[in-house]
């Protein structure tokens, strides 16, 4: 019992630190509070006027919102691949293993430091998105379901991140891996444009695998009230699924880096 | 507890694949005291220090510290034990109060408490002034002292410092040499590794001599240096026939028999003290006529240079092949 209060306690010390860093650094700290502003403006002003929306939206900020949410969220990790790449090149580790602290918490309080910096992005876009014509039309509970699957997929990609961080040699080639691999799947999905529009093999995979489509069609049935389907289900089940995988890659990856 | 040893381990063996990084290490520090490793890179100190501080897994032997086994009991083990290694192991972005707190909180103290031994330590380490500063803004020399004040954050019963004062300035040497001394005057057991023999000279209780993952000697500072022989007056004289002539002038200086080669007297000497202005009027009453003379003090090139019959090298590797018949020298 006092194992798991410690795992409990120890991930929290751990995310103080990482949010102190995010903190006090004015690259990250514009990059967490300006950067979903500016994404939120750009697209409804430049995309909104030139894009088509299916008849179930109002007009194209409450298509595009639960989209770039999603994006958002799924780059929110990146900080936790920011913090454990360099970690790892530092002698921190080794004072930290060397600590009656429970070892899990190196990572899991990285990932719960996103949680915290999601929820500040989430705010924000939404708070702007409301300034520029977005509007909720679904009830409360359904909009607080919503919140809590974006901040869930955002803990998802936070493990993705964990591994990428863990992989690869310096802070910088994590922020580039990260950017490589899941930029262009934001895209072709149901995020920004509707997938009919995409020539067919891209269109199939926008709109059959994607799990971001899934996602985003998730978002905009909880905060718009789209036709739910079983979008709901299967992004919640992709999120445990990356959890589960990422979850044991990265920390397989952790103990082989450390154990030499 | 095993014994009455602070940290005892038994035929201590690890490899890196196929390089020998241990091959059978045995090490018995008694409570309370400084014990040296001293080696040249390369030889295995790093390596015994991480397996003791539960970082790496052992391959073969045993190694208990406070009587708990390093790896079936590392958890419990951690709760007892501060480690400040080569590489100050400090967040650089948070302040050198915050880093402290934060290994406080991590030994699971409360927060008020760890924030509390927090400001106490970096007052005693002199850090005072730069306790809410990022380390980021820290010289190297503040770093280390930080360092090591996070490894005593809850004044453990056996502190590990793995070449605490590499690349240090004097004066932070000699800063970071007091602190250790009053650790031991706490009653604090410390495992410290250094390339530098002065150094254990002058903090270390015991001394083990480690090269290619072996222990070649071990002993007290004295013991080694007696085997070493010691400090010597060495004095280059102005014509080689008069060796004779000095090695009389100067017997009574001797602690040993005196050598001459090449027109150099090397002299065992037990005083240092006033021995070079003894032997000056000395070699001036023998009217024996001399270019150099100066006292000569062990190296860590001369521990190598005579348990092993070579320079220690700068070798990343615990490459074994050649230590065999290096080693014959010197059986314990």
């Amino acid at each position: 019992m006092s194992q798991l209060r410690f795992a409990v306690s120890d991930a929290v010390v751990i995310a103080e630190r990482g949010l102190k860093r995010i903190r006090r650094n004015p690259d990250l700290a514009t990059a967490f509070t300006v950067q979903p502003i500016m994404f939120v403006l750009l697209f409804v002003y430049v995309f909104g006027g030139a894009i088509q929306v299916p008849s179930d939206f109002g007009d194209y900020a409450d298509f595009l919102m639960p989209g770039i949410i999603v994006q958002w969220m799924s780059f929110g990790g990146f900080a936790t691949a920011l913090g454990l790449a360099e970690d790892m090149n530092r002698g921190l580790i080794d004072r930290f293993r060397s600590l009656p602290m429970a070892r899990s918490a190196v990572l899991t309080g990285r990932t719960l430091a996103d949680v915290v910096t999601n929820s500040l992005g989430l705010t924000i876009m939404i708070g702007v998105g409301l300034m520029v014509g977005f509007t909720f039309s679904t009830s409360v509970p359904e909009v607080i379901a919503g919140i809590g699957l974006m901040l869930l997929i955002g803990y998802a990609f936070s493990w993705v991140f964990a591994w990428i961080g863990l992989l690869v040699s310096s802070p910088e080639s994590a922020n580039a891996y990260g950017f490589i691999i899941i930029f262009p799947l934001t895209f072709l999905s149901s995020a920004f444009v509707p997938p009919q529009t995409l020539p067919e093999p891209l269109k199939t995979f926008a709109t059959d695998i994607n799990p971001f489509s899934y996602m985003v069609d998730a978002g905009r049935a909880l905060f718009v009230g789209t036709p739910a389907g079983n979008d709901i289900w299967v992004s919640i089940a992709w999120c445990l699924g990356l959890i589960a995988v990422f979850g044991m890659l990265a920390v397989a990856r952790y103990r082989r880096a450390v154990a030499s | 507890m095993v014994g009455s040893h602070a940290i005892e381990t038994r035929d201590l063996r690890k490899s890196y694949g196929e390089v020998k990084a241990l091959c059978g290490v045995d090490l018995e520090v008694p409570a309370g005291t400084v014990y040296a490793l001293l080696g040249p890179n390369g030889a295995g100190k790093t390596t015994a220090v991480r397996i003791l501080t539960t970082l790496l897994p052992l391959d073969g032997g045993t190694a208990h510290v406070c009587g708990l086994d390093v790896m079936s009991d590392a958890t419990e083990l951690r709760a007892r034990i501060g480690l400040a290694g080569q590489y100050a192991a400090v967040d650089e972005n948070l302040t050198g109060a915050e880093n402290l707190e934060m290994v406080g909180r991590l030994y699971h103290r409360p927060r008020a408490e760890a924030r509390e031994r927090a400001r106490e330590l970096l007052e005693r380490f002199d850090l005072s002034d730069a306790a809410d500063r990022l380390v980021k803004t820290y010289s190297g020399g503040m770093r280390r002292r930080l360092d090591l004040a996070a490894a005593l954050v809850i004044r453990p019963p056996v502190m590990f410092l793995d070449e605490p004062t590499t690349g240090l300035d004097p004066r932070s040497r000699i800063g970071l040499w007091e602190v250790i001394e009053r650790r031991r005057a706490a009653g604090t057991t410390v495992l410290l590794t250094t390339q530098y023999l002065d150094e254990a000279d002058r903090l270390a209780d015991r001394i083990a001599v480690i090269d290619h993952g072996r222990v070649i000697a071990e002993g007290t500072s004295e013991e080694l240096k007696l085997r070493l022989g010691g400090e010597r007056l060495e004095v280059t004289l102005a014509d080689s026939a008069q060796s004779d002539a000095a090695c009389s002038a100067l017997a009574s200086l001797a602690r040993e028999r005196p050598s001459a080669e090449d027109g150099v007297l090397r002299i065992p000497v037990s005083e240092r003290r006033g021995t070079i202005g003894r032997a000056v009027r000395l070699l001036d009453e023998a009217e024996v006529q001399f270019d150099d003379i100066a006292i000569r003090i062990p190296t860590l090139d001369d521990v190598f240079l005579t348990l092993t019959g070579r320079p220690p090298e700068d070798g990343d590797d615990g490459e074994t092949a050649d230590a065999e018949q290096h080693e014959t020298e010197v059986a314990r």
